[in-house]
């Protein structure tokens, strides 16, 4: 028996746009051998989970694979008919997909679902499949294992999913499981422990696997082989430790230094000075929800300084930014702008004090309206805040063109969804300055978009602020980008401030136990890091558990 | 549970608040019909005195407001007045006042008739549309899919009594299967009340299918593109698997609503087809006491109409919450 399990020679795959094929992959060679774990990596577009579904020889509708062949374990999956597919799918080759909370059906129990494929390909009886599945959620550490499969996918959290529907792809004990972007959509603290569990139950069953991922550093822990992909196009490919520390390609080596981007961190502010927003003592709540999401929280945020609020998805951070535009009036506290109470709701506050806060968003392509120009996007505000109409205020969206970087003549009259998505935030960022504000929030700006795209922005406003000297309020779950642009840091969990500071301070020991547990679970691009994680932290400290302890 | 309660019981509140507010525009539509009960009834002979008279008598010389209010109460508790057309006929015969037939008494066997056609048209309709409409799904863009389409638009496009007259034609005229006339009367056996209701029933299941079809496609098809389809799909499964175990589940509730509003029809709008089949049901009541401004018949016609749409879409909400498991089962 030959160690080859997947053999893809020249794959070519086009996509359906305005009646006509454009390629989209360009071939692609890939190797992988049974019980070996080859990362794929890249940014959007690089063709990477287009790869990943064809070598379960799948396309998605408006796809196909025009050249080339994808060999299983022999059988080549470009030309067997529908039925072979069907047998190997689910049974031999398995998924798991980048968001198990749309994945799995809202209408089935997890058990269900998880049994569903070796009763249907008739691997085992509903009864042994059901009690394999509770031993693999056991092997997986999830909580209450005997239970959770019996819960709808609506009362299960997201680490807790992806790992069931790990669980689920581990259930015909396939040889091959395309893992595609597994753990983008989770939470730091929460992504470390669904690594751990993916590599171990790879390791035991001695499965093979695609990982398929745009972060470097999780691609390290997991892979042994790692394979570059750009547009469609192989850069390179070697193992993972010469991948890391001696990359050939001139864009790997792009891809590898975007995290050095750091820029020095201001003194902080002397505490006599009025500080430019206050937030004193917030408490706020959504409704008429007895409950609050916000505790008393209370900041300060100087001029021309950047404050990073830091914090997993249901932390408040977000809702802060609310509470300081007057979308959501606090129940308790103040926001003060330059020692001054500003009313509670944006209906209440004059057109100068709706000027000074500005926002910028997370999904550009959502907070632009995509059938209005750019010239009237920047324009209106210009107007509204300026009042400046007609030539003077075309010149003075061409300025504010020029000052994020866009040629004012080629992006006047384009409609948003004839940019880029780094072009789309940049726009965002220019309608924040058409109100000539001395503080902008930035929500989650950079998460959305790739790396070097990020990094990109990340210069804008740090070349803004210099300029402008503005305030920004960034806000944001990746602590990479806090290391490169923070001044100041405050970390939220649970609709409470749990430390605050310089980002020298907080970012150095002592912590708060969440503090510590936040950054040491952020992957470095050791691959060795995951492994020494876990033998300091121990199996039975990760994510939820780790929390829990803290909480106590 | 309790939130699902708390739902229903929101939703029942509304719908009886509804009721109301038709009950109302019922009375003050009915207050607009030209020319009133007496003098229809008097027809040449309607001299001032006469008229006056009679309205006393029925009580339409009271105020507007009184007259709504007696009337809506003894709604509330089932009785409906009596007949204008049976009052008269009673005195008119010289029988006494022991054996009045009221408006329910005359509703009843109609609404009766009509319920057993609506049944039987959505027991037809219903299965054979989501049929459809899953198949068409499964085989889209295939001929099957075109052809279900063109055949159920022809179908809901053509005018109900040119069906029905179609279908008279084929089915009773030139190949005598079914009887042209629904004769129902009161002792006949369930076979031969269904022999007699088929005809009117197949013009009403022409009729509705489209509609419900269209749309069991449509909400299957929106879904089809939903990441847990995908993963369904690359778990191996078949076609039809994935369609009618991970997506219908998931397509119920816009389906339902579909459905509801179809039967809602099949009670209050058959009146055409009632008229072409002679089908004694409301809406031939409906329309023959219309033309003698019986007015007593024709509001409580029109609320039980109105009850039967409201009832049928709130049952439709429900239901469509009760297809949502983030509702039934709370975390």
């Amino acid at each position: 028996m030959s160690n080859s399990l997947v053999k893809v020679r020249n794959l070519h795959i086009e996509g359906r746009a305005d009646e006509t094929w454009l390629p989209i992959v360009n071939g692609v060679d890939l190797d992988l051998e049974r019980g070996k774990v080859l990362g794929l990596i890249g940014e959007s577009g690089a063709g990477k989970s287009t790869i990943g579904l064809a070598a379960m020889g799948f396309t998605r509708d408006g796809c196909r694979i025009s050249g080339g062949t994808v060999e299983f374990d022999g059988i080549d999956l470009t030309k067997a008919s529908t039925a072979v597919k069907r047998s190997l799918l689910g049974k031999r080759i398995a998924y798991v997909a980048q968001s198990a909370a749309a994945s799995f059906n809202p209408a089935h129990k997890l058990m269900d679902q998880h049994t569903e494929a070796p009763v249907y390909h008739g691997v085992s009886s509903r009864k042994d499949s059901e009690a394999d599945g509770i031993e693999l959620y056991r092997k997986l550490r999830l909580p209450n294992p005997e239970q959770i499969g019996f819960r709808y996918p609506h009362q299960v959290s997201g680490g807790q999913l992806q790992r069931a529907m790990t669980a689920m792809a581990m259930s015909c004990r396939p040889d091959l499981i395309i893992f595609d972007e597994p753990t983008t959509a989770l939470d730091v603290t929460t992504q470390i422990e669904v690594l751990a569990s993916i590599r171990d139950i790879v390791e035991q069953f001695g499965t093979a696997a695609i990982y398929i991922t745009h972060d470097l550093a999780v691609v390290a822990q997991m892979a042994d082989d790692i394979k570059v992909l750009l547009k469609g196009d192989e850069v390179e490919q070697a193992d993972t430790r010469t991948m890391l520390s001696n990359p050939q390609q001139e864009y790997t080596k792009s891809l590898w230094a975007v995290r050095s981007f750091q820029r020095p961190q201001k003194p902080t502010a002397p505490t006599s000075e009025t500080p430019l927003v206050t937030v004193r003592d917030v408490t706020a709540a959504y409704g008429n929800d007895l409950v609050p999401v916000l505790f008393g929280v209370d900041f300060n945020i100087h001029k021309g300084r950047t404050v990073a609020v830091v914090g997993e998805s249901g932390s408040g951070k977000s809702t802060v930014a609310r509470c300081i535009t007057g979308l959501l009036p606090p129940k308790k506290g103040a926001i003060e702008f330059n020692g001054v109470a500003l009313p509670a709701s944006y209906k209440k506050r004059s057109k100068n004090q709706l000027r000074q806060v500005q926002m910028i968003y997370q999904m550009a392509d959502t907070a632009l309206n995509p059938r209005v120009r750019i010239k009237d996007i920047i324009g209106r505000p210009v107007e509204f805040y300026s009042g400046l109409t007609g030539s003077a205020r075309d010149e003075r969206v061409a300025a504010l063109l020029e000052q994020i970087e866009l040629e004012p003549s080629l992006y006047m009259e384009r409609r948003p969804t004839e940019l880029s998505g780094g072009q789309k935030q940049r726009i965002g960022i220019a309608r924040a300055l058409a109100a000539e504000p001395e503080f902008i929030i930035c929500d989650e700006v950079t998460s959305a978009l790739d790396q070097l795209v990020a990094e990109g922005i990340l210069r804008l406003l740090a070349k803004l602020q210099d300029e402008l000297d503005l305030a920004y309020m960034f806000i944001t779950h990746d602590l990479a980008t806090v290391r490169a642009i923070a001044d100041e840091v405050v970390v939220m969990k649970e609709g409470k401030v749990v430390e605050a500071g310089p980002k020298d301070v907080v970012f150095s020991p002592p912590h708060h136990p969440y503090t510590d547990l936040l950054l040491s679970s952020v992957p470095e691009m050791d691959p060795d890091w995951l492994t020494r994680l876990l033998e300091e932290r121990g199996l039975e400290n990760l994510g939820d558990a780790a929390i829990a302890r803290i909480n106590s | 549970m309790n939130s699902v309660l708390g739902i229903i019981l929101k939703r029942l509140a509304l719908g009886l608040l509804t009721l109301l507010i038709v009950s109302l525009v019922i009375f003050c539509a009915v207050e607009l019909l030209p020319g009133d009960f007496a003098e229809a009834i008097l027809g040449q002979g309607a001299t001032p005195e006469a008229v006056a008279a009679i309205r006393e008598q029925l009580g339409l010389d009271k105020p507007l407001v009184y007259r709504y209010l007696s009337w809506l109460g003894s709604a509330a508790t089932g009785d409906f007045g009596i007949s204008f057309a049976q009052l008269n006929f009673l005195e008119f015969g010289g029988q006494g006042a022991g054996n009045v037939i009221t408006v329910a008494d005359q509703i009843r066997p109609r609404f009766f008739n009509t319920l057993f056609l609506a049944a039987v048209a959505a027991a037809i309709a219903v299965p054979l549309s989501l049929a459809i409409g899953i198949l068409a799904a499964l085989f889209r863009n295939s001929i099957f899919d075109r052809v279900a389409n063109v055949a159920t638009l022809t179908s809901i496009s053509s005018p109900e009594f040119f069906v029905a007259y179609i279908l008279i034609l084929f089915l009773a005229v030139l190949n005598p299967i079914l009887p042209s006339l629904s004769n129902i009367y009161a002792d006949m056996t369930f076979i031969q009340r269904l022999t007699s209701t088929l005809l009117p029933a197949l013009v009403l299941t022409l009729v509705v299918t489209a509609h419900m079809m269209r749309m069991t496609r449509a909400a299957i098809i929106n879904l089809l593109a939903s990441p847990y389809i995908e993963m369904a799909r690359l778990k191996g499964l078949s076609q039809t698997r994935v369609i009618v175990v991970h997506a219908l589940p998931n397509a119920l509730a816009p389906i339902i609503n579909v459905i509801a509003l179809n039967l809602a029809y099949l009670v209050t709008g058959v009146v055409v087809v009632e008229v072409v089949f002679v089908y004694p049901g409301v809406g031939q009541l409906f329309v023959d006491s219309v033309k003698i401004r019986d007015i007593p018949l024709v509001q409580a016609c029109c609320l039980i109409f109105a009850a039967a749409y409201i009832l049928l879409n709130l049952l439709a909400d429900v239901m469509s919450i009760l297809s949502n498991p983030r509702l039934r089962h709370p975390k």
